[in-house]
Parts: C-alpha cells; sequence; structure tokens
C-alpha cells in the first residue's frame, strides 16, 4: 500500500455528489461491472471510457457527498481508479471508500494546480510529486491503513476473526 | 474537560468514562437499521463468509422502502433475497410499513442509543437524543457480525436556538438556512448539536426533519436535547430512553452559532446543491411539472395537514404532476381519517403508499429530460430525480404545495 506510483490525472471539481458517480436508475444492474460504464455519467458521459486503470482523480471539496450507496467507491475502483485525490471527502463515502480497499489522499493544493492528462508520483502517506513540486499528504490512521493493506474491510474482518472464506 | 452529547454517547457505546473529539473508539451497537438500498449486497458478502454469524439479532431491523412495491423482476428479487434472509435469520422485518427512518423514529430509536443505519439520512434519530450514523453495506456487515465497529469521535458544532418560527416557516426552512450558511461540507466528520430555549417551540416532526438533513452538510450525526417533548413522544410510542445526556456547560465546540427562528423566512434550495439556498421570494414564477410532498423529510402528518390545509377546495394546476406520499403507514392512516387524503384526491393529486418515491430517483414519479420538480425530498443532485438534465428544488411542504397549485414556484400566501 506503501509503494509509490505514477497515474495519469482525470480533474473533477467540487461537491461531485454519488448520484453523479452511480446515478440511481444504473444501480439496478447486476454487477458493479454492468455499472461502470455510467460512472460520472450526469456530468461527463464520456469519462467512463476514458478512464485507464492505474489513472487516478483529482478533485476539489466534498467528494462523494450524498448518498451511502456502497456502488460509488466500487465502481472508481472496478474502473481501475488507483487514488482520489480531494480537497476533502465526505465521510459516509471516506468509510466506504477504505472499507473496500480505494485509497483517499486528502490535499487542499493540488486541486488548484493539476492540469487532466498530466502525470503525479504518488507515495502514500507521504508525498505527491507533480510538475517537480512536492505536496506533502498525511498518513492514515492505522487502524484505516491495517484495512487498507487487507485489501478492504471484509477481508480485514475475515484475517482478524477466522471467518476466511 | 466537558463532553458534547455525541462525546457522552460514544463514551457510553464504548465503555469508558469519557471520549472526546478526535479519539478513535471500538463501539458496540444499539440498532443496525438496513433498507432495499443495499441490503441484497450486505447479504451476498454476509454469504460469502466462511463462518457467517450475526452477532445480535435483536438489533437488526430491516425496512423495504426504497421500492416497494417492487416496480421490476430485478427489484422483486432483490426484496425476496432480503425477505427471506430476514425470515430465516428471525430479524425484524418491515415492508410496506413506511420510509425506513420514520418507522425507526415511531417503533425502535430511544435517547442515548447508538445506531448504525445503512443510510445516510439516518442522522434523522436525533430529534429523539440518539446518535445515528449512516454507513455503507460492509461496515453494515461488520456490525452485523461483530456487533460493533470503529469511530473516529466527532467534533461537534453547537446551534443554540432562540426565538420561535414565524407563521408560515417550517422547520425545512430552518435547516435548509442553516446548511446554506454553513455550506454542504461546513460540518464534514463533525456533530450538530442543537439545544437553547427555541428548541421547546419545535414540535417532535420539526426536530426529525431538522435532524434528518444535517447529512447534506456532510454531519456524521445529529443531536437534540431531549426534553419532555421528546420523553412524550417516546412515551406514546411506548419505549424507555437508554440515557438521556445532555452536554456539559463546560462542553468543547469546533464552532457555535446563535440561530433567531424568528428571522428565518420560506427557503428554497435551488439546483443542483441542497446549499444552494435563497428565499423563495427569490424563485417566484420558476415553472415546474412536478411536485412532490413527502419523504422521512416532509411526509409525516404534520406537513401533510400542512399543505391539505393550502390546497383544500382548489385543483393542482394543469399538466402539473403532484405526488403526495405519506411516510409511513400511520401517517398514510391518520391522513385517511382526518380527510386530508380526500381533499389532496378531489384537489387532482397522486396519492401513493409509503416509500421513499422520486426523492431518491427511482420507484415512482420520476422526471423526464428538461422537466422540474419541487420537492420536500433530500436532495436536489443533477440527475437525482430522473434524467441527468432535469431540475430539483426543494421547499417546504407548504411552498410545494403552494406551487403545485400555482404551476410555478410560489409561496402559500401567495396562493
Amino acid at each position: 500500500m506503501s509503494e509509490k506510483f505514477t497515474a495519469r490525472i482525470w480533474v473533477l471539481g467540487d461537491d461531485i455528489d454519488t448520484d453523479i458517480i452511480i446515478p440511481t436508475e444504473y444501480l439496478a444492474l447486476k454487477t458493479v461491472e454492468d455499472m461502470k460504464p455510467y460512472a460520472f455519467s450526469p456530468l461527463r458521459p464520456e469519462l467512463a471510457g476514458q478512464i485507464q486503470p492505474g489513472d487516478m482523480i483529482v478533485a476539489g471539496k466534498n467528494f462523494g457527498c450524498g448518498s451511502s450507496r456502497e456502488q460509488a467507491p466500487e465502481i472508481i475502483k472496478a474502473l481501475g481508479i488507483r487514488c482520489v485525490i480531494a480537497k476533502s471527502f465526505a465521510r459516509i463515502f471516506f468509510r466506504n471508500s477504505i472499507n473496500n480497499g480505494l485509497l483517499l489522499i486528502e490535499n487542499g493544493e493540488l486541486g488548484d494546480v493539476v492540469e487532466e492528462g498530466k502525470l503525479a508520483e504518488v507515495t502514500p502517506g507521504e508525498k505527491v510529486v507533480y510538475e517537480g513540486k512536492e505536496y506533502e499528504i498525511a498518513s492514515l490512521p492505522e487502524n484505516l491503513m491495517e484495512i487498507l493493506r487487507a485489501g478492504g474491510l471484509v477481508k480485514a474482518m475475515r484475517r482478524r476473526n477466522g471467518l476466511d472464506a | 474537560m466537558g463532553m458534547t452529547m455525541a462525546e457522552k454517547i460514544i463514551a457510553l457505546a464504548a465503555g469508558k468514562e469519557t471520549a472526546k473529539a478526535g479519539d478513535i473508539e471500538t463501539v458496540t451497537l444499539d440498532k443496525l437499521m438496513s433498507n432495499d438500498g443495499t441490503t441484497h449486497l450486505t447479504i451476498d458478502m454476509y454469504n460469502k463468509l466462511k463462518n457467517p454469524r450475526i452477532a445480535d439479532v435483536n438489533k437488526l431491523v430491516w425496512i423495504v422502502d426504497h421500492n416497494i412495491p417492487a416496480d421490476c423482476p430485478k427489484t422483486a428479487a432483490s426484496h425476496k433475497k432480503m425477505r427471506d434472509f430476514a425470515k430465516a435469520n428471525g430479524i425484524r422485518f418491515y415492508e410496506g410499513e413506511g420510509v425506513c427512518h420514520q418507522v425507526m423514529m415511531e417503533n425502535h430509536v430511544c435517547p442515548g442509543d447508538l445506531i448504525f443505519g445503512a443510510d445516510s439520512h439516518t442522522c434523522a434519530y436525533g430529534a429523539l437524543g440518539a446518535f445515528g450514523t449512516g454507513v455503507g453495506c460492509t461496515d453494515y456487515l461488520y456490525a452485523m457480525v461483530t456487533g460493533q465497529s470503529w469511530l473516529l469521535v466527532p467534533e461537534t458544532l453547537r446551534f443554540n436556538l432562540k426565538g420561535k418560527l414565524p407563521e408560515g416557516v417550517y422547520a425545512r426552512d430552518l435547516i435548509l438556512t442553516i446548511i446554506g450558511r454553513i455550506g454542504a461540507n461546513g460540518a464534514n466528520y463533525k456533530a450538530m448539536e442543537f439545544g437553547g430555549e427555541g428548541l421547546a417551540t419545535l414540535s417532535m416532526s420539526d426536530r426529525i426533519s431538522v435532524c434528518n438533513l444535517c447529512v447534506e452538510a456532510g454531519a456524521k450525526t445529529a443531536l437534540m436535547e431531549v426534553d419532555d417533548i421528546a420523553m412524550d413522544y417516546l412515551k406514546e410510542h411506548g419505549r424507555e430512553p437508554k440515557a438521556i445526556v445532555k452536554a456539559d456547560e463546560d462542553a468543547v465546540y469546533s464552532a457555535v452559532y446563535d440561530i433567531d427562528l424568528s428571522e428565518i423566512c420560506p427557503i428554497v434550495a435551488k439546483p443542483h446543491f441542497v446549499d444552494n439556498v435563497v428565499p423563495a421570494e427569490e424563485s417566484l414564477g420558476v415553472k415546474i411539472d412536478e411536485a412532490f410532498l413527502g419523504s422521512c423529510n416532509n411526509g409525516r402528518i404534520e406537513d401533510l395537514r400542512v399543505g391539505a390545509k393550502i390546497i383544500a377546495g382548489k385543483k393542482v394546476a394543469d399538466k402539473v404532476r403532484f405526488l403526495v406520499v405519506p411516510a409511513s403507514r400511520s401517517v398514510y392512516l391518520q391522513a385517511a381519517e382526518e380527510g386530508l387524503l380526500k381533499i389532496f384526491i378531489d384537489a387532482g393529486a397522486i396519492v401513493m403508499n409509503p416509500n421513499c418515491s422520486v426523492c431518491w430517483g427511482s420507484c415512482q414519479g420520476v422526471i423526464g429530460e428538461g422537466e422540474t420538480l419541487i420537492s420536500t425530498g433530500t436532495r436536489n443532485f443533477k440527475g437525482r430525480a430522473g434524467h441527468k438534465d432535469s431540475f430539483v428544488y426543494l421547499a417546504s411542504a407548504a411552498t410545494v404545495t403552494a406551487s403545485a397549485i400555482a404551476g410555478e414556484i410560489t409561496t402559500a400566501d401567495r396562493v
């Protein structure tokens, strides 16, 4: 989880809500794979088809506000997004992301400086390097890192409580 | 150092003397609510565990409310999965009884409880001095299996209410005003605590409406002081408190707001954000295609009375659909007994069974491309009520009903 990686950037704005990430009408589809093409469709219908595995999202404040639908972080992960960097995250989305093993990074500056399509190098818990400049990022509390390292809460629980499948 | 209401309830649930903002605590949940929005996902995950178990089945409440009655075979299958699992495991199960939060308020929530709900508006339970917070299905599963979860003890924003809402101004206007002031993430990760002399002027229905919408400011939970009005409600519904907590006088708040209720006016939240609020006066004349009176926020008997009084003897505007959806079976029945449903039906409204309806953009009443809805629902995000290029305005039961009559946004004193 702490390995350094470089990823291509997709830029989104403030208050990207869960109905933008996955509109209600597509929640009836059978699997997250089926829903994936409709991610972000109210805002940018073409985006889901453009995102490549290993890319990342950089956004403004309050990313993931709204519903508790866990399909939101699941779909972002299914698209292959390596991490989401935002000025802030809505709390239910934050928990759901960690629980699904999706890396979230809070940073107040990057949303204002990055350009879509460019690359950034991320060292989780340490820094993001963009256009030669370093941006410090905080580490998550240990209990959350344990969940992320296990690949999500269910896997962490299986490991901890002997419920392994 | 004193504690806030949130700190006290988390301390209780963690079995500790004290808890303070910023700490991470392991808590034992008092109740666990889940609805048909995501329960099928929880069941799928549960069934994949090697030795699945439910820590305490008596704490689980499952409610079918988002798509009841089922609107397609997929929904029917999802409901069946939930119904069968609930029956096989002895889980308390409601179907067609109402919107989950209203059903919880009427039947389960007690002061001092710490409750996880797999639905973002679980913060409504603060109206009875309970710490309700929304979680996803994985958090829910973990709590269902272990009986516990972790919580970051939130900082608290304190709201001191004074005065009284003017005639024709409602709790919905109050909470939209507050969200407009602090912003859609103004309370992110935080608790919103309400007290002060003005609280006594708010009915239980008002309080549920205020607490319910706090998540639209990002709040982890909302909490109101438990007073005689709350205790009377609890007694009427045959329940006892777990604990009545009160914030200490030297509790530490990250901010304190003084709200004079007498200064609040009718408000609408314009598309596409709940904090995009203006006085209703500034939105007059916006043409509407549909109006919705219902939801966990404003589908109670008090709201239906407000709407019925305004529309009695009048008609819904030509080419406008007016959806009236009581929040629970008991509200539905009472509205029938009081003759309110007849008033709505006579006026040309479409009265439907208790469910989440168009508030979540499924089930019924979905709007098409370019259409505009005025709603007492909880959200106005882009595409929330149907087509991605449609528009949702949020307002009180009074403003919504008046707009249904006028065919455009207007206030109750203008129809």
